[in-house]
């Protein structure tokens, strides 16, 4: 254990592109579009606060 | 949440609403005018200080008027009073609208803001004039200014997180991320490069803890990172507001933007060590920093093409909207200066660039064609909106604007690449018997031609600018506003 400790810290890059290949996964996985579609959205919907009704949530 | 449960009550019984809050804009009316009144001073002052390199008799033989001081006065009120002004003013306008909440704190803490980051500016400016100096580039200020800033700079975060926390709309929008990555990547840069040891309490003068070559990587790390955290991410967040509202489109790929960003995020801290090639930095290091630089390339391509093709479908407003052709011209510049960017930070181009002109070429065509464009396209969208006006008060002078200024910046950017790259191979110039064949005044002379046309493309900048702030001042001005808040509110509500 003590051995494998330093080999894991020295692999930070491979763990760092672990990580970003892993949100690239998460950002174009399938069934996720309608999502992003609507996140996208959010500023084309924008108003004053109180002139209209609430926004519907997006999740 | 109260506005909204008073509304749905009081709707049903056809009572008009009473909106007991609404956005802080007060604040960001403030920091557009700040940003046009602080950018013609950056303008201004970098056409002055080009035309002392081509007319040296311009320093006027004071010591507060010389190139070595008015140059970071010139830098820090492009970057940091112009575009600034433009970032933190935009940022709280985009955080209140995105998240469908008034600023946190409210108009105090805005105004703390905004009051807070103009005296940092005055006292930067008026320290470099008087010769106190860090003689760390771009952040020259002496240690009591940097205290100051790192105050003002903790209630912006505060101000701006606080909006994020109180937020309606359950998905925080990327441009906040952007704004966001950019504020505290700024904070963590400014303490870090800036932590120094004054002489005493009621002096200027202080030294800086770090030594020798570490501190020359500290340096670079803060102020590559400044141009990747200050100058780009934060830009981009400007980016992913105002392009998609102006072309009344959707971004094109909000997946891509969300790749962008963390692409962007895990890359850009490496890049510093390009700035210290064949310098006493280890050379593990520097090619570290080359490797990275060249990797951004993609992360920032990708963001150009999500910018650019956010108007696919919608071209035509490029030519009925001159406000979004700057900002889009300005993504294409970001494209041009960021594949620029990775070809110097290679070691073999840096030792031709490196030091010569072509450096300040480059840092132009990312700060004028990007920077400032993309700031004008987002206040020429934005003031008609905060000062609720029908539109610009007029189109054409928009047009003058886009034009000098574009013809400003190809004759800056062309000039300064012709002279770089004339300077480094004459520097590097042997004859038959191995000596060097110039002089380095004979360097100097041969450049003075260059110096004039770039003087004179910033001259045609600067004009532009004027166009602007006219503009910008018969527009707030003009009778004709927009109708009137409350009856659309009105309208809305029954």
């Amino acid at each position: 254990m003590h051995e494998l400790l330093p080999l894991l810290k020295q692999l930070w890059l491979v763990w760092f592109l672990v990580l970003f290949l892993g949100i690239c996964f998460w950002a174009f996985r399938p069934g996720s579009k309608a999502r992003f579609d609507a996140q996208a959205r959010i500023p084309l919907d924008d108003s004053d606060l109180g002139g209209h009704a609430p926004h519907p949530t997006r999740r | 949440m109260g506005v909204a449960s008073a509304i749905g009550a009081q709707g049903m019984v056809g009572v008009r609403p009473v909106v007991t809050e609404s956005y802080h804009e007060d604040v960001v009316r403030a920091f557009m005018v700040a940003a046009m009144f602080w950018g013609i001073a950056a303008f201004a002052a970098g056409v002055y200080i080009a035309f002392q390199l081509a007319f040296p008799s311009l320093n006027l033989g004071l010591e507060w008027t010389t190139f070595g001081r008015l140059r970071p006065l010139h830098t820090s009120a492009a970057i940091f009073a112009f575009g600034g002004s433009a970032l933190i003013g935009s940022s709280l306008y985009v955080v209140q609208r995105t998240c469908r909440a008034p600023l946190f704190g409210g108009a105090y803490l805005g105004w703390f803001v905004f009051l807070g980051y103009q005296l940092f500016i005055v006292m930067a400016a008026t320290g470099y004039l008087l010769g106190l100096t860090q003689g760390k580039e771009y952040a020259e200020p002496e240690w009591y200014v940097d205290l100051w800033l790192t105050i003002v700079w903790v209630a912006y975060l505060i101000a701006f997180a606080g909006t994020l926390f109180k937020r309606r709309e359950p998905h925080i929008y990327v441009a906040n991320w952007f704004y966001l990555a950019f504020i505290i990547t700024i904070a963590m840069l400014h303490i870090v490069n800036n932590v120094s040891i004054p002489v005493s309490f009621t002096g200027t003068k202080s030294y800086i803890v770090w030594a020798g070559v570490q501190d020359a990587m500290i340096q670079w790390w803060y102020g590559h990172n400044a141009v990747g955290f200050f100058l780009t991410a934060g830009f981009l967040g400007m980016m992913y507001y105002f392009i998609p509202k102006a072309a009344q489109r959707p971004v094109y790929s909000y997946r891509l933007s969300i790749v962008h960003f963390w692409a962007l995020i895990f890359l850009y801290i490496w890049a510093g060590p390009h700035h210290l090639h064949y310098t006493a930095l280890p050379d593990w290091t520097q090619t570290l920093g080359m490797v990275f630089s060249v990797v951004l390339w993609m992360p920032s391509w990708g963001g150009m093409i999500n910018g650019i093709m956010t108007l696919s479908g919608a071209w035509d407003k490029l030519r009925t909207d001159p406000g979004l052709r700057f900002s889009v011209t300005a993504v294409g510049f970001y494209g041009m200066s960021t594949f620029e960017g990775p070809v110097m930070s290679v070691k073999a181009v840096n030792g031709l660039s490196h030091y010569t002109d072509w450096t300040i070429g480059h840092v132009h065509s990312g700060a004028l064609g990007w920077v400032a464009f993309i700031c004008f396209g987002m206040m020429y969208y934005l003031v008609p909106v905060l000062w609720n006006k029908k539109g610009l008060y007029s189109k054409a002078l928009v047009e003058w604007h886009f034009w000098t200024a574009t013809i400003g910046i190809v004759f800056y950017i062309t000039a300064m690449w012709v002279s770089g790259i004339m300077q480094g191979l004459m520097w590097r110039a042997y004859d038959e018997y191995g000596f060097l064949q110039y002089s380095f005044v004979e360097t100097v002379a041969a450049m003075h031609p260059y110096y004039v046309i770039r003087g004179t493309g910033g001259l045609l900048f600067l004009t532009g600018a004027l166009f602007m702030a006219y503009n910008m001042f018969r527009t707030i001005r003009s009778a004709e506003s927009n109708e009137p808040k409350s009856a659309v509110a009105a309208v809305a509500a029954e």
